[in-house]
């Protein structure tokens, strides 16, 4: 116990040792998420607007179009 | 290369790459972090906030390597026109700002009690600052433009034209007088730094750039999935003024 607190004491500098890994962490997890996140609100808005219109595509593909 | 410009190869080969580097950059990271924090010792000048050096030093690596990465991307895009190359540049951005972002405050507290102050305006510090209103500037004229392609023009020439900084910030170290000590790793022959420190600033170095490689993937597949919804929102809009009649017939 007395050697885990005088580990995290970093030899009187946790203020500056342990703020710049906090730091650290919290941009790189929060940059992977939030692309993560981005690319799974892209990819749900890309389906929702290939399933709103549903195939103008496969519609002229089988001729249907070319009637109306 | 210009088999890599279809997005559909794009894709295929980032889901070929991204699990590998994902995975890499947990061992990498994790190894780093246990010989860094626990196994290495104290500097003997510095004592404990040498640790500091195993995330500053390696995002200040990554902040100039995504640079370089955004800037070639750039060259590509403007002389090519390659729509890939752009949305690269594009999605390295944000991930090099933080990585400078990193770098300066990390910095920062280690200055203060190596160096007695949080900041000065000397060579190093400063450039890496330019560095960071570069991303800034970058993302910013990215989005400036409501057409797409004339954003990327214009952030791929801000891109090319700070690309000068980079050398600035590596030489800095050398050209000027500075509170910043030089670099002890890529000397010319042995790196004066002992081997139970340069081990773990190298994994996280590799760690980092792993990471790099991953979310940058995941962020240029976000930006092709976004030019898609652009092109079927635009097919839409030209569908709607192109043939307003024929709508009732249609519903």
């Amino acid at each position: 116990m007395d050697t885990l607190s005088s580990y995290f004491a970093m030899g009187g500098y946790a203020g500056y040792v342990w703020p710049a890994y906090l730091l650290a962490a919290v941009v790189i997890v929060g940059l992977l998420l939030t692309s993560w996140r981005g690319l799974k609100a892209r990819e749900r808005e890309l389906k929702l607007l290939q399933e709103l219109s549903p195939g103008r595509r496969g519609r002229s593909r089988d001729g249907s179009e070319a009637q109306g | 290369m210009h088999r890599f410009a279809n997005p559909a190869r794009f894709l295929r080969l980032a889901a070929m790459i991204q699990p590998w580097t994902a995975a890499a950059t947990l061992l990498l990271i994790g190894a780093g972090l246990y010989l860094g924090l626990i196994a290495s010792p104290a500097d003997y000048q510095q004592g404990e906030t040498v640790r500091i050096m195993y995330v500053h030093v390696p995002s200040a690596w990554l902040a100039m390597a995504c640079y370089s990465t955004m800037a070639a991307a750039s060259a590509v895009g403007l002389i090519w026109k390659h729509p890939l190359a752009d949305l690269t540049a594009k999605a390295a951005s944000p991930v090099g700002a933080a990585f400078t972002f990193v770098c300066l405050v990390s910095g920062s507290l280690w200055g203060k009690p190596m160096w007695g102050t949080w900041w000065a305006w000397d060579a190093r510090l400063t450039s890496m600052l330019i560095l960071f209103f570069l991303y800034l500037g970058h993302m910013a004229l990215e989005n400036a433009f409501d057409d797409p392609t004339r954003g990327a023009r214009a952030a791929a020439i801000l891109a090319l034209a700070g690309f000068a900084n980079i050398p600035v910030i590596k030489f800095s170290v050398d050209w000027w007088n500075t509170l910043h000590q030089p670099a002890s790793v890529t000397k010319l022959g042995m790196p004066s730094i002992d081997p139970a420190m340069l081990v773990p600033l190298l994994l996280m170095g590799l760690g980092f750039t792993t990471y790099f490689i991953t979310v940058l993937l995941i962020r240029v597949r976000a930006e092709i999935v976004a030019s898609k919804i652009r092109a079927i929102r635009m097919t839409q809009i030209h569908a709607a003024h192109a043939a307003p009649a024929s709508e009732p017939v249609a519903g």
